[in-house]
């Protein structure tokens, strides 16, 4: 356990690392001189030099790198060339949008699929299945920004029961806040939960065929005792996986779910910034979504071991 | 020597459309996608209405028998911008799995014929491009060279390469051991010449059934692309950019938002049920579990 562990660790590290320099290397490229921007067209080419001296732009790249990475192991992300703000705190302002977004849509299609699937495995062959796997089959074509638009219309213009856009801060209260990232968060949710249902029901079969079921059953427990006691907890293994590369989804459909409702998160932000060539604020917004998606999948690798008990000898 | 390299896949390949054509999913999905690639195609010669042609006297019309679906802001007519956006999303779709298939089936080949460091290699590339969210980095390529279609095929073939690349070494790897694979390395033939007469022909459907999954995810991320104004730019009519074009008159005419919108899911389905009959045909053991 300790050795897988520490290798999976080590794997994370690695990745981390390369993703840091794909990130650095990447924006680079792109044209256009900060300093310039910053100052607008008409500044003195002095001006822009004593900025680009100040923004420490004039170093060479692999200095400007290490600069870069050593600041973000201490959570110094540097500083917003259009804002003129640390980008931390652009950061974790944009993130009390885009984590809850993100969270309640993972909840929400757990609680849609699990029983969805659990359902349909229940009744396989019957109609049951047939209808609720069609709608999972529908649910997966849905593009989100799509369901977004129809959520918008029925529940904001047509009966107005939420905001059709818009956040207006946690310091509104929190019911207000929710209100208006409850759109969101169920177009977010649908077509992950269409997916992560036939993935339940699909794992729930293929336990259901195994030979402690059969023990199960034959000592006479009843078909659903055995089905969400038993079988649930064993098809848990590839629901997890799939539960944390939606995550990963579920970050980036942020980046498009936030423009459709002009909500002020990570997504609109990091997108902004490109739009505004604020590389800094794209850098670290990206290693940050980077280094949730390593950790989260780690995460699920070591939960493996706390659902199944034959990986914890490993 | 040929007749050693007898390869399983080609002698069920009758059976297996035989089983294709039993399958629901498969007729379904197969009509649905030759029916849109039907569309796409007529639309190169005729569609109803000229797309490039703005008539402001036809703004923003309800669907109509002159209009079947519509038109909008500019007079233009809905129906015949659907068809013709079909062509970009079809077409960046499909280039983008032709990338992620051209390098990632060759990368997950070699990973499974030469093993040891090079397979760790590949993988660990495959984690490194798995870390990043790929709608992100889609949205970070189109930023560093610029919107378009070109550039959408761009970012999202390179996140069909580890797709790809981890299917064709999980199928290769699963092929090697075989015995008929023995027997070619018997008569002396080098592991490429294996892989590409013996490996190739008996992944190849398993990489058809990615292909269209990847397909259908491929048009999703370029209708957000093109959403946010990263795809295909105007005036080429694309679905994505149709529905941000509808989102600010849907309270006016909810229908300018509603075709586009079907348009896609139409095209995903089909190629998903297509997919799905195509895997059923090919193993149907997995089909009784469906």
């Amino acid at each position: 356990m300790t050795a897988y562990l520490a290798q999976r660790l080590s794997i994370a590290i690695v990745t981390l690392l390369v993703a840091s320099l794909v990130v650095f290397a990447v924006l680079e490229v792109l044209p256009g001189d900060p300093a310039r921007l910053m100052l607008g067209i008409n500044a003195t080419p002095d001006a822009v030099e004593a900025l680009r001296e100040q923004m420490g732009l004039n170093h060479p790249l692999p200095v400007r790198y290490f600069n870069w990475i050593g600041g973000l192991t201490t959570l110094d992300f540097g500083r917003s060339y259009t804002y003129s703000v640390p980008v931390i705190d652009l950061i974790t302002e944009r993130i009390s949008v885009s984590l809850p977004l993100a969270l309640i849509s993972l909840l929400l299609s757990v609680a849609i699929a699990i029983p969805v699937g659990a359902y349909a495995a229940e009744r396989r062959g019957r109609a049951g299945d047939a209808l609720s796997m069609s709608a999972a089959q529908v649910g997966v074509a849905i593009p989100n920004f799509w369901f977004a638009l129809l959520l918008i219309y029925v529940f904001a213009v047509w009966l107005r029961l939420v905001p059709a856009g818009g956040f207006p801060g946690w310091s509104a209260g929190i019911w207000p806040a929710l209100k208006a990232l409850l759109l969101p968060a169920i177009a977010l949710a649908l077509p992950q939960a269409a997916i992560l249902s036939r993935v339940t029901r699909s794992a729930l079969i293929e336990v259901l065929g195994e030979d402690y079921i059969r023990t199960a059953r034959a000592k006479g427990l009843p078909f659903g005792t055995v089905l969400w006691r038993h079988a649930l907890r064993n098809a848990l293994i590839p629901v997890l996986t799939i539960v944390g590369l939606q995550f990963s989804f579920l970050l980036a459909g942020t980046i498009i779910i936030e423009n459709v409702f002009y909500l002020p998160g990570l997504g609109r932000l990091v997108f902004q910034a490109i739009t505004q060539r604020d590389l800094i604020v794209v850098e670290g917004v990206v290693m940050l979504l980077v280094a949730t998606v390593v950790v989260v999948n780690l995460l699920v690798d070591l939960s493996y071991a706390l659902v199944d008990p034959r990986l914890r000898a490993r | 020597m040929t007749e050693l390299s007898t390869t399983p896949a080609h002698d069920g390949f009758s059976a297996f459309l035989a089983r294709a054509v039993a399958s629901r999913s498969f007729v379904i999905g197969f009509v649905i996608t030759a029916l849109v690639a039907l569309v796409a195609l007529v639309s190169f010669f005729w569609t109803p209405y000229d797309v490039t042609k703005l008539v402001v006297a036809d703004r923003m019309l309800p669907p109509s028998a002159t209009h079947l679906f519509g038109t909008d802001q500019f007079g233009r007519d809905v129906l015949s911008m659907i068809m013709v956006g079909s062509r970009n999303s079809i077409a960046v779709a499909l280039v983008a799995v032709g990338i992620g298939m051209g390098i990632g089936v060759p990368l997950g080949c070699l990973a499974a014929a030469r093993g040891g460091w090079l397979d760790e290699v590949v993988m660990r590339f495959n984690d490194l491009v798995f870390a990043f969210p790929a709608l992100l980095s889609a949205v970070m390529i189109t930023a560093v060279f610029g919107p378009g279609a070109v550039n959408a095929i761009i970012a999202i073939g390179i996140f069909n390469i580890p797709v790809f690349a981890r299917v064709a070494r999980a199928g290769a790897l699963a092929i090697w051991p075989r015995e008929f694979i023995l027997a070619a390395r018997a008569a002396g033939k080098g592991k490429a010449r294996i892989t590409v007469e013996h490996i190739l022909p008996n992944i190849a459907t398993m990489l058809l059934v990615q292909g269209t999954i990847q397909f259908a995810l491929g048009i999703l991320a370029e209708a957000g692309l093109s959403y946010v104004g990263l795809g295909a730019q105007p005036p080429m009519p694309s679905w994505g950019r149709m529905l941000f074009d509808a989102q600010t008159r849907m309270m006016v005419m909810p229908s300018l938002a509603l075709f586009p919108g079907l348009a896609i899911i139409v095209t995903v389905l089909g190629l998903n049920l297509l997919g799905d009959g195509v895997s059923d045909a090919l193993d149907p053991k997995l089909r009784q579990r469906r």
